[in-house]
């Protein structure tokens, strides 16, 4: 097993290169520079293109995505345009925010989700299953910034019972006070991304309970007298998570993602916020560093997911 | 102590259904007060008995007179399609013994398989509606609800399945697979199920027992998993034990080897087996009994000998004749022309394989065919099997 992960850990190695590179030469193709507009508009494009220069922007670009590869392994992502501010403290001050807000709402969604899709595999066709479905169906159709808004005015605004901007208040003192208010910041914006997150997952999981249901192995357990909640708890269940499971690898390269739309709905000072701001400003040292760790992210997530299902299906052995 | 007359509702219908219920006393052998209750119950069963008929009480000492312990008595099983009931198989009668195969032979969709999963009751009861009567040991199946079915299932009634594969949980060790079925008929310990997994791995001719118990089903071949199957099948010593085409998914060799599997477990447990199959070489080298059933009925039914020596019923006589045989070095094989209609189009009067044998007069089927008694144990449906003729037979003549 270990081999394994050692082995694909390698061929990450080329990969990483390889996508280096490509975001690199999008972050270059992308149209625009990072001048123009952001100084005074009456400056004079000579010192713009001075500044151009300096920065090494007119150098061809092998010649600086190699400085810009020097300087990743001395763990210097260069400043950001926008923010005067090293891209790594950038991304250290909103990775923290965006961690928990991922976090809580992957477990609100497994934890609504779950039980959600079973109960409307186990009780297909009749009314809780179609109360969940048309659910789903509804949720889904509703463009995901539109049930942010939607929630954002009536919890936030008509109700008023969560903060609807930041992700924490300004008046918070001592520690209590200040989880406190990060907790009470990330509920809605949580409960929200949960929401529209256990579609996909109840509708799989419904139709692969439903699958499992119907399937040979099940009608064995029948046959062998196995009561039908037990069949549901040994045979089912089990068996149906499994491409849940393999989808939670996923998942969780989405803690550190961040919601793109979440987190520019409600203001929240994430990873998600800051990667549509720089894409606005053109920040690219940002934008390159970003989608950078995004596909670093994603390569181990595949990776993880690989190695989840091979540890709950026995089909399936990576060594 | 145990009271006697609460025993007396306990005692069965015979001696040996007696003798089975006194079975905890009788295994505290040391105890001599508790054959004083033995002996006081045999005394209460036997004076009980004396106000039956001489011949209900000497049989049920000296006679098996439960030897049909299965009895199916004008079964139906209707599937909902689109609101509508339409039936697949249709006042099925039929007798399975001890010691005994009965092979049940027909067409893919003839409803070989929906008799099958109707004697388990593996149908969904708001998509199905069953009528008739399955007696099994004195039981009415068809009455139990789901928990009382459970009694059955896996302990008195074992099923091997058509498709070895996907017939076993992918995600379950062969050893848990087996003993799931102890868990819920036996108060075994941990320790003797899987001594009794190995056994029942030995007993059906797997050569190391105690690797397959740790393997999982995608790690064994077909013919292992097929004898995985008829472990579970076998686990508890049920006294019928079901087979939907249990080598069909197996190539010659191993069929061969699967069936001689199932023939030693039904001498050692004297239990009675129905065979279902299309297979009419399987039939011939297993089967005491024949039933054959077309479009959900059996249109013929009778010893083995009967069946393959003297067929009777124009399907059965073209079943046997489109089979390849030594010495008849024909070139080409009788074909059966049409096909089965479907459910939704099934006739509900008439003979239903006249369609299938066009050149025998209307005249010759009965309205509403019935089964007759050719000769003793030998039934057929219809009367059209007294003139019926194969074409070049001279039968050709409307």
């Amino acid at each position: 097993m270990w081999k394994t992960i050692l082995r694909r850990l390698l061929i990450m190695i080329p990969e990483v290169i390889i996508l280096s590179i490509l975001v690199f030469l999008l972050a270059k193709a992308m149209p625009g520079d990072p001048f123009t507009g952001s100084i005074n508009p009456k400056a004079d494009p000579e010192q713009i293109h001075h500044l151009m220069k300096l920065n090494g922007l007119y150098d061809p670009w092998y010649q600086q995505y190699w400085h810009w590869v020097v300087h990743l392994f001395h763990g210097n992502l260069g400043d950001s345009y926008q923010y005067q501010e090293p891209v790594s403290r950038l991304i250290a001050g909103r990775a923290g925010n965006t961690l928990w807000l991922s976090l809580f709402t992957m477990i609100l969604t497994y934890a609504m989700a779950l039980p959600m899709g079973v109960f409307a595999g186990r009780h297909e066709g009749q009314l809780p299953d179609t109360v969940i479905r048309v659910y789903t169906y509804v949720t889904y159709c509703i463009p995901f910034f539109v049930i942010l808004v939607i929630g954002i005015w009536v919890f936030g605004y008509i109700l008023g019972w969560f903060p609807t901007t930041g992700s924490i208040s300004p008046n918070a003192n001592g520690w209590a006070q200040t989880i406190g208010s990060h907790l009470t910041h990330i509920l809605l914006p949580g409960l929200l991304g949960a929401l529209f997150g256990t579609v996909n997952i109840v509708q799989y999981l419904r139709s692969e309970v439903i699958d499992a249901k119907h399937s040979d192995y099940v009608r064995t357990a029948q046959s062998k007298g196995v009561p039908s909640k037990d069949i549901y708890r040994h045979h089912i269940f089990r068996n149906s998570l499994l491409p849940i499971a393999a989808f939670a690898g996923y998942s969780i390269t989405g803690l550190l993602n961040g919601s793109i739309f979440t987190e520019t709905v409600f203001s929240y000072p994430g990873m998600g916020l800051l990667f549509v701001n720089s894409i606005i400003y053109r920040d690219y040292t940002v934008i390159t560093a970003l989608v950078l760790i995004y596909g670093i992210l994603n390569l181990l997530g595949t990776l993880l997911s690989d190695i989840i299902l091979s540890l709950v299906d026995p089909r399936i052995r990576i060594d | 102590m145990i009271a006697p007359l609460k025993l007396i509702k306990d005692f069965g219908p015979n001696f040996r259904a007696f003798i089975f219920s006194q079975r905890p006393i009788i295994a505290n052998f040391q105890s001599p007060k508790l054959w004083v209750h033995v002996v006081v119950n045999l005394y209460i069963f036997v004076v009980d008995r004396l106000r039956m008929t001489d011949h209900q009480f000497w049989g049920g000492i000296f006679v098996e007179t439960a030897n049909n312990f299965l009895r199916i008595k004008d079964v139906s099983t209707a599937f909902k399609i689109n609101g509508q009931y339409y039936d697949a198989i249709s006042h099925i009668n039929l007798e399975v013994h001890h010691d005994e195969i009965l092979a049940i032979v027909g067409k893919s969709g003839c409803g070989k398989s929906t008799l099958a999963t109707t004697i388990m009751g593996l149908h969904d009861p708001s998509e199905t509606h069953i009528t008739g009567e399955i007696d099994f040991e004195d039981t009415d199946l068809l009455q139990l609800d789901e928990a009382g079915y459970n009694q059955f299932r896996g302990a008195k009634i074992g099923m091997i399945f058509q498709d070895p594969l996907s017939a076993l949980n992918p995600l379950k060790r062969i050893e848990d697979q087996i003993s799931e079925v102890m868990t819920y008929h036996t108060s075994l310990s941990k320790a003797a199920k899987h001594d009794r997994v190995l056994e029942l791995l030995n007993q059906v001719g797997i050569t190391n027992p105690q690797r397959t118990a740790r393997q999982y089903p995608h790690e064994l071949s077909g013919g292992m998993r097929q004898r995985v199957i008829i472990a579970i099948a076998i686990a508890c010593k049920p006294d019928l034990i079901i087979a939907d085409e249990p080598t069909t998914a197996l190539d010659v060799t191993i069929q061969a080897q699967i069936l001689d599997v199932l023939r030693d477990i039904q001498r050692e447990n004297h239990a009675g087996i129905i065979l279902i199959t299309h297979d009419l070489g399987v039939v011939a080298e297993t089967a005491d009994q024949v039933a054959v059933m077309y479009a959900g009925q059996i249109v013929e039914k009778g010893s083995a000998e009967q069946i393959f020596d003297t067929p009777e019923h124009p399907y059965t006589r073209s079943l046997l004749r489109s089979m390849p045989q030594l010495d008849n070095q024909q070139d080409d094989l009788y074909v059966i022309k049409g096909n089965v209609p479907s459910l939704q189009k099934m006739p509900t009067t008439g003979d239903r394989f006249a369609p299938r044998i066009p050149w025998v007069p209307a005249s010759a089927h009965e309205a509403d065919p019935q089964m007759h008694e050719v000769v003793p144990g030998h039934w057929v449906r219809c009367t059209c099997y007294q003139t019926f003729q194969f074409p070049d037979e001279g039968g050709v003549t409307v």
